[in-house]
């Protein structure tokens, strides 16, 4: 029941930050609720016993890029922004892609009462089987998946250099 | 309706020691930083040859409480263009995540609110630097350019240190081999050494990253009071204001505790592992330490009482006496009965954690008082040309070290015999990259002279 109460608590948040971030006008609005929706996430993280997915979220994603977000919106003249037309005029393209996705997901629904066991369910483990949470992230990284891991790496690696190359050309 | 009350008994009987802590500290931790402040005011005074406050109570001790009413009955004053909603959240964001990452913290070997969680040390780092936005978001509220300034450099500040202080922690975290904060200071038991030893490059940059994070003179540039008025609080007031000042406190008791726990030894007493060691017995006399510093304190009290000006004054010099002989006796139990240890060592650990979180924020205070502030191109430099890489290369060096040492099978202080050169290594690449820096800073000098202001 109290694991219920915590999901619905913390699903409940991210979807409805995800909304309001998107319907925003002013962007620092929509900075904080996308800050709150990275947070909600992070709490079903911790949820499933994902310890380390959790905190990695949220020093990465909160921690990082948002304070980076946020940064660069205040460099911006939000009196100016106000005024000009903030949203995409792709209707077609995106009522498509809802669609497309609504779809999808219907079928999945509608099918798993047909599967026999219904919706596969994630539980979270219990707390005295589980090894330490970076411990098998960082076996999966480096034993499982390590050829997929070094190519991301390579190329974040080449974007960083990249844009500092970009910088110093302009300065 | 039966279920949700079931579902909150259920809640309450989970939870209910780290809820009673949790009320706790927020009770107790205001009264806390009003006596760091204290503390700090009155060290600022004996530097400058003064005497600081000396009216509220025997030489200013209740001082605290009197600027706490002070600060209670202001003015609430919000600007008339500023985002209400934001600036009402901001203090409270910035004061939040730093209580929060308080509960990560282990005082003690049986004192810790989130019980051995796994990813111990991530969870308080990173929680710690959620505060960031309250300043960011504070200074952009208030609709005032030097606010927007001031969180400007927060933000461009915390990003570039918190790289040279994860670094920093990594190098430590090598030898820990856990996150888990309780584990790490098992592992400095285990070693006989505290990671300081160890890994003392990684410590500077952590000691110099950590007073950046928490703005902190010579890095307090988001509230330069000569350049930005306040910086991001300058259109805080009264109790806004004071939430802003009581989560940089506790993010400096933060940024202490961490650093205590993975260099310094956590809750461990000076040459912890001698209990065991034939010959060296003497050195137990450090169990009555504590002790000691309070019986000496509470004497003075005594000696002291008889000359303070006023009847209230005297009896509150005796009652500070008496708390500290009560503490002392407390702290004695561990030495005398040596039953029930685990508890009592939980004391004694209590009582050095504390000691060495203490002395940490008194090295960040002599430096405020000491050093004058940087100009934020110069920080920028020092983040960004000297202590990221030097942080890196160190955190190559002491993996080396570390190889090296399981090859030998070295142990304990054994491995110093390895980090020592790795260490000497680390200084020698920090004295080339200050030499190569040299050149380039006069250049950018002479640019910043012309400019006047850089930023």
């Amino acid at each position: 029941m109290l694991d219920k109460v915590l999901f619905y608590f913390f699903a409940s948040i991210a979807v409805a930050s995800a909304v309001l971030m998107v319907t925003r006008r002013n962007v620092v609005h929509s900075a904080i609720f996308l800050i709150t929706a990275l947070l909600a996430t992070a709490g079903i993280f911790l949820q499933l016993r994902a310890e380390f997915l959790f905190i990695v979220q949220i020093i990465l994603y909160v921690g990082g890029i948002m304070v980076l977000f946020v940064f660069v919106i205040m460099l911006v003249n939000l009196d100016v922004a106000l005024q000009q037309i903030q949203f995409a005029r792709q209707k077609w393209v995106a009522l498509f892609v809802t669609l497309a996705l609504a779809a999808q997901v219907g079928l999945m629904f509608w099918t798993s009462g047909k599967m026999p066991g219904g919706l596969p369910v994630l539980t979270a483990a219990a707390a005295a089987k589980l090894s330490p949470n970076s411990e098998i992230v960082a076996r999966s990284l480096f034993e499982s998946y390590l050829l997929p891991f070094e190519i991301a790496s390579v190329l974040l690696l080449v974007a960083m250099i990249g844009a500092v190359g970009m910088a110093k050309k302009r300065a | 309706m039966n279920s949700i009350i079931q579902t909150t008994i259920e809640f309450l009987k989970a939870f209910w020691a780290p809820l009673l802590s949790g009320v706790a500290i927020v009770a107790i931790l205001p009264l806390i930083v009003g006596y760091i402040v204290l503390v700090e005011r009155k060290l600022m005074a004996d530097m400058q040859a003064r005497l600081g406050p000396m009216r509220v109570g025997p030489h200013g001790l209740l001082q605290p409480i009197a600027d706490a009413v002070k600060l209670l009955i202001k003015e609430d004053i919000i600007p008339d263009n500023a985002d209400k909603l934001v600036f009402w959240l901001a203090p409270v964001v910035s004061v939040g995540a730093a209580l929060l990452s308080l509960a990560g913290l282990a005082i003690g070997p049986a004192f810790q609110i989130a019980q051995d969680i796994n990813i111990g040390i991530l969870f308080v780092v990173g929680v710690s630097a959620l505060g960031i936005f309250g300043i960011v978001l504070g200074g952009w509220a208030s609709n005032s350019h030097y606010s927007l300034m001031g969180a400007l450099r927060s933000s461009a500040q915390l990003v570039s240190y918190e790289t040279a202080a994860g670094m920093a922690l990594v190098s430590a975290l090598l030898f820990a081999g856990t996150l888990n904060i309780k584990s790490i200071v098992e592992a400095q038991s285990n070693e006989g050494i505290w990671f300081v030893m160890l890994a003392p490059v990684a410590f500077f940059t952590y000691l110099v990253a950590s007073i950046a994070e928490t703005n902190r003179a010579p890095f307090d540039l988001p509230e330069a009071e000569s350049e930005l008025v306040a910086g991001y609080m300058t259109e805080f007031s009264g109790f806004r204001w004071s939430l802003y000042f009581l989560a940089e406190y506790a993010n400096m008791i933060v940024v202490a505790s961490v650093a205590t726990t993975l260099f310094l030894g956590g809750w461990l007493r000076p040459f912890a592992k001698v209990h065991e060691l034939a010959g060296f017995h003497l050195l137990n006399f450090l169990d009555f330490v504590p002790l000691l510093l309070m019986v000496v304190i509470g004497v003075y009290c005594v000696q002291r009482a008889p000359k303070q000006p006023t009847r209230v004054q005297q009896m509150f010099m005796l009652a500070v006496a008496g708390l500290c002989f009560v503490l002392g006796l407390v702290l004695l139990a561990p030495v005398v009965v040596p039953v029930a240890k685990p508890f009592y060592a939980g004391i004694h650990g209590g009582f050095w954690f504390i000691l060495k979180v203490s002395l940490y924020i008194y090295f960040f205070m002599w430096l405020r008082f000491t050093i004058p502030r940087y100009r934020f191109d110069q920080l920028m430099r020092l983040g960004w040309h000297f202590l990221i890489p030097l942080s890196i290369v160190n955190v190559l060096l002491v993996g080396v070290a570390l190889i090296a040492g399981s090859y030998f099978n070295l142990k304990g202080w054994g491995l110093l015999l390895v980090t020592t050169p790795a260490a000497i290594m680390a200084l020698i690449v920090a004295l080339l990259i200050l030499a190569a820096d040299r050149e380039r800073g006069a250049r950018q000098d002479q640019a910043a002279a012309s400019d006047s202001y850089a930023g």
